[in-house]
């Protein structure tokens, strides 16, 4: 049985009365009417704001570009492109205090760059190195925390921090500057997922700061959304009594503008919100995938002429953003590109105790034996050689 | 100076519970039913009471909610315990237990820990419904990361709960319920044995039985059966199922040359198997006959009518007794 075909629920048609946008496709400035109660604090981003958030997304389309060469020349496994949802994780992250505390899934290359994780440690776990990557305790990576690849387990952990942030009185406090929130990222494939229902329950009963803010790139791999839900997805914020935003996730500005927002609001202990943030995977799931065997070059075609990156251009440029901006922004992106390359070529491998070292946190007996027989059982190699 | 009190397995629960609560302020209770009616065995009686709704939290109904936010609370820094109302309602929170909570801490290389306990009542003879007699005991103990222990009297129970929440590793804490009411003397003074220690509960020479949980009863049970028919046995409390300490089993099976293991889990990839694998690895010139396993039969658990033929007791213990005696 396949799932009715009801009238698909392109997020960006232009008369759906809830969607959130300021910047139409051609990068004019053209707010919808659910646009209009956060316009105040859009024409307040100063210049140089919107020139980074420009830059964001530019460098780390660069980056990711880049990583998926590298899949292919076999230097890793598998690469997950963020291509085509830079608006919506830019916008998200960018809206994020330094004290909040982000939960990404898989995809959210450009949010954690943001927050100052190298994306040479996201190669790492693409290339087999490690099942993390970097430390979310330590200050550099800005409290963003590891990849999780079961889909939507990490809304539960992200709803269970924040129901700790709330016990220990580290938000509510009224002070935007050092209530701390959270955000967590997930996609329309997981939003099906049981534990994002319960982590909205969870949220919901415990009113928890925190905002669950998911990707709607259309496809959960080869499966189209309206197989996820044959109702827009921001609908169902309602049902757990928490408010729901649905934004037009290829508009920088609106995405920056309501994440900045329910945050804030999050964490001035308002309860949870969730935003459905409109946007197109425009590459493959993964570099295993093949879009060619489940969507239209048409439909491909259509997202092109809605690229966040093309659209903040437009708008910058018209705004009177030089030439010479623009041309400084491609050169660190290749910079950033190359400089991805040059350290991943050459990422040594890792010890082969490493594989016991942390599988538990306090003395392990059978842990202990094995590490100590595996490595006399390689040693005894290199003693036959001597 | 030793303060001994008199208490059934679920009131020295409740004392442990207590006292890690008094001692630590992030030491969180979660789960369904705990407050106000202190769960349905009422192992959490009066702990809302005493220490408020933010220490001692009646969760929604949803285990992979329970376990999953728990997940997250260790990360901000607490050390929640969770109650999972019966053995078979676990399975809905086994992907945040095997896939999330047993990897975290090797996911990140050690810099974040999970010291969160998962509290189990498991087991038969309680005459229930279908989901409320098993025990899952084996689904944990073969995920890395886990910690699984059970203890079999009530002053185990006090100073395991304990040990289990000071833990940095997440430990899975398997409640016999059967053995939740009958009392037992508890030494609030001073731990006997650290968390991971197996023990010798009876002295014996010809064969040594080995079980977890609410078996150790009915070893005892059988041991004292066999005394009288002239075979004296040897009764080894397992206590931790992950990691299994092997000494004193493996000192008891050098003496005896013989031993049983009896579990309520049905036998198939159980830790009987996985205990009896290891003796006869490591205590083969020791043994005079095949190590022997007593276990549930590998069905589903019987509806409870049947119950009493399924679970191993102490006359199917010493007939497993009288076959290794044989040898």
């Amino acid at each position: 049985m396949t799932p009715p075909d009801t009238v698909p629920h392109d997020a960006v048609t232009p008369d759906d009365p809830h969607l959130v946008r300021v910047l139409a496709a051609d990068g004019t400035f053209a707010p919808t009417p659910a646009a209009e109660p956060y316009l105040d604090a859009i024409a307040a981003l100063d210049d140089t704001l919107l020139e980074t958030f420009y830059r964001d997304m530019t460098v780390i389309r660069a980056f990711d570009r880049q990583a998926t060469n590298l899949q292919r020349q076999g230097q890793l496994a598998l690469w997950p492109p963020s291509y085509g949802q830079e608006a919506a994780q830019v916008g998200s992250a960018r809206a994020a205090r330094t004290q909040d505390h982000l939960f990404p899934s898989y995809r959210e290359h450009v949010v954690c760059t943001i927050r100052g994780v190298d994306p040479v440690d996201i190669i790492r776990l693409m290339k087999g190195l490690t099942h993390g990557g970097w430390d979310p305790t330590d200050p550099k990576n800005g409290n963003t925390h590891l990849y999780t690849l079961v889909l939507g387990s990490q809304t539960l952990h992200a709803t269970g921090f924040a129901m700790g942030l709330a016990l220990d009185g580290r938000s509510g406090s009224g002070d935007a500057e050092r209530d701390e929130a959270v955000i967590v990222y997930y996609g329309d494939g997981a939003s099906s997922q049981g534990d994002v229902h319960e982590a909205m329950v969870f949220a919901a009963s415990f009113q928890t700061p925190e905002v669950f803010f998911l990707q709607n790139n259309q496809w959960a791999i080869s499966v189209p959304v309206r197989t996820q839900s044959p109702a827009p997805l921001h609908l169902r914020g309602a049902g757990y009594g928490m408010p729901s935003i649905h934004v037009d996730g290829n508009d920088v500005l609106a995405s920056y503008a309501v994440t900045r927002r329910a945050l804030d609001e999050a964490r001035a202990g308002a309860g949870p919100r969730a935003i459905e943030a409109a946007t197109y995977r425009m590459g493959a799931h993964t570099t295993s995938d093949d879009p060619t065997k489940y969507r239209t070059a048409e439909e491909e075609q259509s997202w092109a002429r809605r690229d966040p990156i093309l659209r903040m251009r437009a708008y910058l440029q018209g705004r009177g953003a030089s030439d010479a901006f623009f041309a400084e922004v491609d050169e660190e992106a290749a910079a950033v590109a190359e400089d991805a390359r040059a350290r991943t070529v050459v990422l040594e491998s890792i010890p082969v105790g490493t594989m016991f070292d942390h599988v538990y946190s306090e003395e392990h007996p059978l842990i202990a034996e094995q590490k100590q027989w595996l490595a006399e059982y390689e040693a005894s190699f290199g003693e036959g050689q001597a | 100076m030793t303060d001994l009190a008199t208490m059934p397995l679920s009131k020295a629960l409740n004392a442990g519970l207590q006292a890690a609560l008094a001692n630590d302020d992030h030491v969180l209770l979660m789960g369904e039913d705990i407050g106000p009616l202190g769960g349905v065995f009422r192992v959490t009686e009066g702990l809302q009471a005493e220490f408020g709704a933010r220490r001692v939290i009646d969760t929604p109904l949803a285990e992979s909610g329970i376990i999953g936010t728990a997940i997250g609370l260790a990360m901000a820094g607490f050390r929640p315990v969770c109650e999972i109302q019966f053995d078979g309602f676990v399975f809905p929170g086994f992907d945040q237990i095997t896939t999330q909570l047993a990897k975290i801490t090797n996911r990140h290389e050690g810099a974040i820990r999970m010291p969160v306990v998962i509290r189990i009542p498991y087991g038969g003879h309680i005459g229930a419904v279908e989901h409320h007699q098993e025990s899952p005991e084996a689904y944990f103990t073969h995920t890395a990361g886990l910690r699984v222990v059970s203890p079999s009297t009530p002053n185990d129970a006090y100073w395991m709960i304990q040990d289990a929440i000071a833990s940095d590793d997440p430990v899975v804490f398997l409640e016999p319920k059967s053995r939740y009411w009958p009392k037992g003397e508890v030494d609030l003074s001073a731990r006997a044995l650290p968390l991971h220690a197996s023990r010798v509960v009876r002295r014996g020479t010809d064969v040594t039985l080995v079980g977890h949980g609410a078996m150790v009863a009915t070893l005892l049970q059988a041991a004292a059966l066999a005394e009288s028919e002239g075979t004296s046995c040897e009764v080894v409390d397992l206590r931790s199922l992950s990691p299994v300490d092997y000494g004193p089993i493996l000192d008891s099976v050098r003496r005896t040359g013989r031993m049983v293991y009896a579990q309520e889990a049905p036998g198939f990839t159980s830790l009987g198997s996985e205990v009896a694998a290891t003796v006869a690895e490591r205590a083969f010139y020791s043994l005079e006959a095949p190590v022997l396993r007593v276990s549930g039969f590998d069905t589903p658990f019987p509806p409870a009518k049947l119950e009493g033929l399924y679970l191993p007791d102490a006359d199917r213990i010493l007939e497993a007794v009288d076959r290794a005696m044989t040898y």
